[in-house]
């Protein structure tokens, strides 16, 4: 409003006042603005069709091949003649890779998103923002370096034993965390996917958390609510929707990270029942094999990155949907 | 003005024409890039003419050359002289790499491991479990094996690496050959993946009583513990640089069609079975006749020159005998 006012005095001051083409000025200026943004929103339309046509035609070869089978072969021999192709081993790795670091990171991310708004003394605060900061800043690779040779051993000698025994016999515990150890495996890739997750649902909860209005947190207390309560039933429900818009974003990171997991998953197209030996995801098996893939091994290569495609695709939107379903409720 | 302008188009031309001089341009295999790069380094303070390698893997390599973007392509796998021929390229090869089985074991010394073919397919299909089975046993009664599960180690990008070592399981052991077969990338019975020579050389070193397979020059800069193979003649051979040449000396290159001879499982006594070459790849009529030439310039020289540079790195050049046919393929097939 100021810088019309400005504008209006200058037009006055250059000469007569002629009201309908200063208007007009305006709502050309206006209709270009509206078209330029629109432009910019369309391009994105664009790009995505794109980039999902690019991967219809380059997976055509092996649809054609394979069918639906593709999605339920265990098998994957690009060597046999003719090929035989099969993403569920690759299918299997990402949704339990995903599925456990979502297990530890979703709880330690809200913890320490609690804890930085609610609880940390103030001098504390900034050392705890900054370390989780810098979590999101470490590039992928260096986690890879840091799971292969300083967290795999590890879990391999300390951790990885201690659960083996600890679940040796136990019905269906007993076969997750079954033996032996392994330096690379699905529970190393999805503990280091855990870490790298971790910023994306601190970052996001502490930023929903410092939303909440404080004379809703001061009436909670002044009725004698310990913070624990405030916490369960002032904070988070007033955030629900913020907090599992990061808990989306990290799951779609999780799903698709892929120089880390290549690194520490151990790259084995096998289905085991054991957490603890190797397998392999849908990135980390594109990346590793590309390079050196040709003819229909290259096409059942880019049907896995349309799988990867539609399966974020499909987590985004049942995340809209229950968006939509928690707003509605809070509507009623 | 036109002295001016004459004096701009003369610059132009020269640098178009220095630009061109310098135009050698290759891609392929990642194995033979170190090489590569310091023979073009060399070979630029030589002569003044530059060479551009782009390490993007033997596939790659392939279809860049096919479709004419580049002046050689290079590969660790020889295409088959079919497909030379409908593509009109001719290749042969370069300089040599060897494979050695790696083990992490307490106690073992570097080459006091013996292994045949036969039972390294074993251990890789994973029949082969503990470190006491009695194959294992069998070619080393001397040495105390402990009885802990043997980890496999593998290549888990696809590799002219990987190729090697499937191709010779696949010559000497029937059941790897119909389980598994050769290959880039292939379907892994048993073991764990690791990215790159590096990523096997690390894996290896820091699990123990794992077993992998590495170049050469990553189990020596990696000090890793190797293995000694029984050859095709029946004789236990350590990975020396003369049991690779001769590996190569005893392969039959003038017999073979387009030098398609893959070295692994040579005859000769002295030969080791794991070793191969890696190849250039040309079209035999050229669009850039002139860059063409100049590839085949930089090539000889490397054959005449470059060889210590090759030992320097851990690469194997190729014997005399070899070169000399190769010369006589590049006066006959290559028009310039």
């Amino acid at each position: 409003m100021a810088d019309m006012a400005v504008q209006s005095d200058v037009m006055e001051a250059s000469g007569p006042y002629d009201r309908a083409r200063a208007l007009n000025a305006f709502k050309f200026g206006d209709v270009t603005f509206y078209w330029i943004t629109r432009a910019c929103a369309i391009s994105v339309l664009l790009i995505l069709g794109g980039i999902i046509l690019s991967l219809i035609a380059g997976a055509w070869p092996a649809m054609k091949q394979y069918g639906f089978s593709f999605l339920f072969t265990a098998r994957w021999a690009p060597s046999a003649d003719p090929p035989v192709l099969g993403a569920l081993g690759p299918i299997y790795g990402t949704l339990v890779t995903s599925v456990i670091a979502m297990l530890i990171a979703i709880p330690v991310g809200l913890g320490i998103a609690i804890f930085l708004t609610e609880l940390c003394p103030q001098w504390l605060r900034r050392p705890i923002g900054i370390a989780v900061e810098l979590l999101a800043g470490i590039p992928s690779i260096i986690y890879g370096m840091w799971g292969f040779f300083v967290l795999g051993p590890f879990l391999a000698d300390s951790f990885q034993p201690f659960m083996i025994r600890l679940f040796d016999g136990v019905p269906v515990l007993g076969s997750i965390f079954a033996g032996p150890p392994s330096y690379l495996s699905l529970f190393n890739a999805a503990l280091i996917l855990a870490i790298m997750v971790l910023p994306f649902i601190t970052a996001i909860s502490v930023d929903v958390f410092k939303t909440v209005p404080p004379v809703l947190k001061e009436a909670a207390y002044g009725v004698g609510c310990t913070t624990w309560e405030v916490v369960r039933n002032v904070v988070i429900p007033y955030t629900r929707v913020g907090v599992i818009g990061g808990i989306m974003l990290a799951l779609g990171r999780a799903l698709g990270e892929t120089m880390a997991v290549t690194f520490i998953i151990g790259n084995a197209f096998r289905i085991t029942g054991s957490v603890f030996s190797p397998g392999t995801t849908i990135s980390a098996a594109i990346a590793s094999e590309f390079a050196e893939s040709d003819g229909l091994h290259q096409s059942g290569l880019i049907m896995l990155g349309l799988l990867l495609f539609v399966l974020t695709f499909l987590v985004l939107a049942s995340a809209r949907l229950m968006l939509m379903r928690l707003e509605k409720k809070a509507g009623n | 003005m036109n002295f001016m302008k004459a004096i701009v188009a003369a610059g132009l031309v020269a640098a178009s024409t220095s630009a061109f001089a310098a135009d050698i341009t290759g891609a392929g295999a990642t194995f033979p890039f170190p090489l590569y790069s310091k023979w073009a380094d060399a070979y630029k303070k030589e002569t003044g003419n530059g060479l551009n390698y782009q390490s993007i893997g033997s596939g790659a390599g392939i279809k860049q050359i096919v479709a004419k973007t580049v002046t050689f392509g290079a590969s660790d796998m020889p295409l088959k002289p079919e497909q030379l021929e409908k593509e009109g390229m001719i290749q042969w090869p370069q300089a040599m790499g060897a494979l050695v089985p790696v083990v992490n074991l307490e106690g073992i010394k570097p080459g006091e491991l013996v292994f045949s073919g036969e039972l390294l397919g074993d251990i890789y299909l994973g029949k082969v479990k503990t470190w006491n089975d009695p194959a294992i046993a069998k070619l080393n009664p001397k040495l105390k094996l402990p009885s802990d599960a043997i980890t496999v180690v593998r290549r888990s990008d696809g590799s002219g690496t990987t190729f090697l070592w499937t191709d010779y399981l696949s010559k000497t052991n029937a059941e790897w050959k119909a389980k598994a077969g050769s290959g880039t990338a292939v379907e892994w019975p048993t073991g764990v993946g690791a990215k790159g020579n590096e990523g096997v050389a690390g894996n290896v070193s820091q699990t123990k009583n794992s077993i992998g397979y590495v170049e050469y020059a990553y189990a020596k800069q990696n000090k890793l513990t190797y293995g000694a193979v029984i050859n095709k003649a029946g004789k236990t051979v350590q990975p020396t640089v003369a049991a690779f040449q001769a590996a190569a000396a005893n392969a039959d290159w003038a017999g073979a069609k387009n030098y398609f001879v893959i070295l692994t499982d040579q005859p000769g006594e002295a030969s080791w079975p794991i070793t191969g070459a890696t190849f250039i790849l040309m079209h035999k009529e050229p669009t850039d006749k002139a860059a063409s030439g100049e590839a085949i310039k930089f090539f000889k020289w490397a054959f005449a020159k470059g060889a210590k540079m090759a030992e320097e790195l851990d690469y194997i050049p190729m014997p005399d005998s070899v070169v000399k046919l190769i010369e006589k393929t590049w006066s006959a097939d290559i028009k310039s």
